[in-house]
């Protein structure tokens, strides 16, 4: 069995175009208040990179490839991790007036109402 | 004896599958406050699977490499440890205020790596064919300018660059770097084929390409003024998107061209959205040195700005029934929104009722006010953009600005002769009392006198916001004990 990926011509001019409009679509629908999360979350994204650069090391045949993979990780390494991290300090920052536990409160009236019964 | 060779690359195809479908569910999750942060843990459940799968690449590798396969999976996991590490311990603890300089270094070292990949391509000779070379090129010209772009736009908003630089001919000198890196491109393209010769050697032609594709990132760079910052960290955000779309086509990797085409979307769209809030084309942003072109005439507006104490304000606004906070990028300067909100829960306590209003371009960065006020505590529902609330202005009591100044200049309703002319604006001039927070007396970044600080309605409070924000809490607190 073959699991391999020939992406050629058309075929990879395909994905480029639907990945293009996928992703206009959905960061069209981002509200403004998002809009620093989002930049750093699409940051997060493309920190796959690391991926093509682990590509590149482990492929490595001499010095001169070794270092360039090395750096290629590297960054790739620090885009994922550093993105992560300030993506999700900033997402966990964004809270509304509205009493969080509302609907667990509300919850475990009904639940309780419901044993009285 | 039954060979299993196909089993890594099926791992590793659907691993990636995995993680590219989690990417763009985990971006759409971003879309509202209340699911956003499951939506970064959903695309980071997929970033991990596709990294460890990639270690199923050494049941594969080139024959060449075998014999160092040791040594390099050392250096793959030493470079995963440090890169990934040290940036961890960095994003954990910057402060907010400094998120714009922190999202554009990590942004260039996404470029940076996909340069990376498209080097080793080049000098190891892997791009065979025209297209697959000629992509590999602009991936790689793409992935470099925005490495050392991103660096400069960093050293400028870290502040280890403080002015821009600026020379008669710039835009011409930065169009023949990028031409003569083009051409190098091209020469690398159709010397392909030949053995090496006196003018063709290979990796040096190569070095030559990325020397002009980064000194290009850092010329481009180097003009821009901070206030232009959004446009210039959202354009750079696309830059890598792309670099890294088209090194995952080079790479045969269908995982890293659906992430970095959704991404360079992303980055597109932000900075349309954030060059049509300053009223001007990207092209516009990037190439024209904006602000000494603005010669302001000085006597051209009535008036003078007239002082009052922060306490004073600070009273007026306890007794008002309604209040619009503007907060602009001297705010995160000041590193004055705890400040903020600790006097906003003041007046809330005492019945005003207080909203925030945000430009999409304040600050330096698509967004960085609504995380400086999400960091402060301000729930997000008494947030509001430009659209939402620009008509409440006329039925307010108060408006305050907060280091801000062209987004309410009124001029760019007005003027036609200001460079901001036709730039939406914060109708904070129509308020009943306007408050301007300040440090000094003193010009926007566009360079233009603001019409606002002269009306008849509006009354300057000098100092840093930290310190008036202290004073105006103060001012309330004292009143209470007074009526106490």
């Amino acid at each position: 069995m073959n699991f391999d990926i020939a992406l050629t011509g058309f075929a990879a001019l395909y994905i480029f175009m639907l990945a293009a409009f996928a992703g206009w679509v959905i960061i069209g629908r981002v509200p403004a208040i998002l809009h620093t999360p989002l930049m750093s979350g699409s940051n997060f994204v493309h920190g796959i990179v690391v991926v093509g650069g682990l590509f590149t090391l482990l492929n490595a045949r001499d010095v001169l490839e070794q270092s360039i993979g090395f750096f290629a990780v590297l960054l790739g390494a620090g885009n994922v991790a550093g993105g992560y991290a300030v993506t999700s300090r900033m997402l966990a920052m964004f809270k509304t007036s509205a009493p969080a536990p509302a609907h667990k409160a509300h919850h475990r009236a009904r639940s309780h109402r419901a044993k009285k019964a | 004896m039954i060979t299993l060779t196909w089993l890594p690359s099926l791992v590793i195809g659907l691993a990636d599958i995995c993680a590219a479908f989690l990417f763009m569910y985990g971006l759409q999750r971003m879309s509202s406050p209340a699911t956003a942060t499951s939506g970064i843990r959903v695309a980071g459940i997929g970033m991990i699977a596709a990294v460890l799968a990639s270690f199923l690449y050494v049941f594969s590798v080139d024959p060449a490499a075998k014999p160092l396969l040791p040594v390099n999976i050392g250096l793959a996991l030493t470079a995963l440890a440090i890169g990934g590490g040290l940036a961890w311990l960095a994003g954990r603890r910057v402060a907010m205020t400094a998120m714009p300089q922190m999202v554009a270094i990590y942004n260039g070292m996404g470029g940076g790596a996909a340069g990376g990949i498209a080097a080793a391509e080049l000098f190891g000779a892997r791009a065979h064919g025209a297209t697959v070379l000629v992509v590999t090129l602009l991936g790689g010209l793409i992935g470099a300018v925005s490495f050392s772009g991103s660096s400069i736009a960093w050293a400028k908003l870290q502040g280890v660059i403080n002015k821009p630089l600026r020379f008669k001919g710039q835009q011409v000198v930065n169009a023949l770097i990028m031409a003569a890196a083009v051409c190098v491109a091209g020469v690398i393209i159709y010397g392909g084929g030949a053995s090496a010769t006196l003018l063709w050697v290979p990796s040096t032609w190569i070095c030559i390409f990325f020397a002009f594709a980064l000194l290009f990132g850092i010329a481009m760079t180097l003009p821009i003024g901070g206030a232009d910052m959004p446009v210039v960290i959202s354009i750079y955000n696309a830059f890598t998107g792309l670099a890294v779309g088209l090194e995952g086509f080079v790479l045969q990797n269908p995982a890293l061209m659906i992430a970095g085409m959704v991404v360079g979307a992303a980055g597109l769209l932000l900075t349309l959205l954030m060059a049509q809030a300053m009223n001007r084309s990207v092209s516009n942003v990037v190439f024209t040195n904006f602000g000494e072109a603005a010669k302001s005439k000085p006597g051209a507006i009535k008036g003078e700005e007239k002082p009052v104490q922060a306490a004073d304000a600070a009273i007026k606004m306890r007794y008002a029934a309604s209040v619009i906070i503007i907060p602009g990028y001297g705010l995160a300067a000041a590193q004055a929104q705890q400040k903020l909100y600790e006097f906003v829960k003041l007046l809330q306590a005492a019945g005003v009722v207080v909203r925030f209003a945000i430009h999409p371009v304040a600050g330096r960065m698509p967004g960085q006010m609504d995380v400086l006020l999400a960091e402060a505590g301000v729930p997000y529902d008494m947030i509001f953009q430009l659209d939402d609330i620009n008509d409440d202005f006329a039925t307010t009591d108060v408006a305050m600005v907060i280091g801000a100044n062209d987004v309410v200049n009124p001029a760019a309703r007005t003027d036609k002769s200001s460079p901001i002319f036709g730039m939406p604006i914060l109708n904070a001039d129509k308020a009943k009392q306007v408050y301007v927070i300040k440090r000094g007396q003193g010009k926007g970044y566009a360079g233009i006198v603001n019409a606002l600080f002269y009306g008849d309605n509006c009354n300057m409070v000098y100092g840093d916001a930290k310190a008036v924000l202290s004073a105006m809490i103060e001012g309330v607190k004292g009143l209470g004990a007074a009526a106490a």
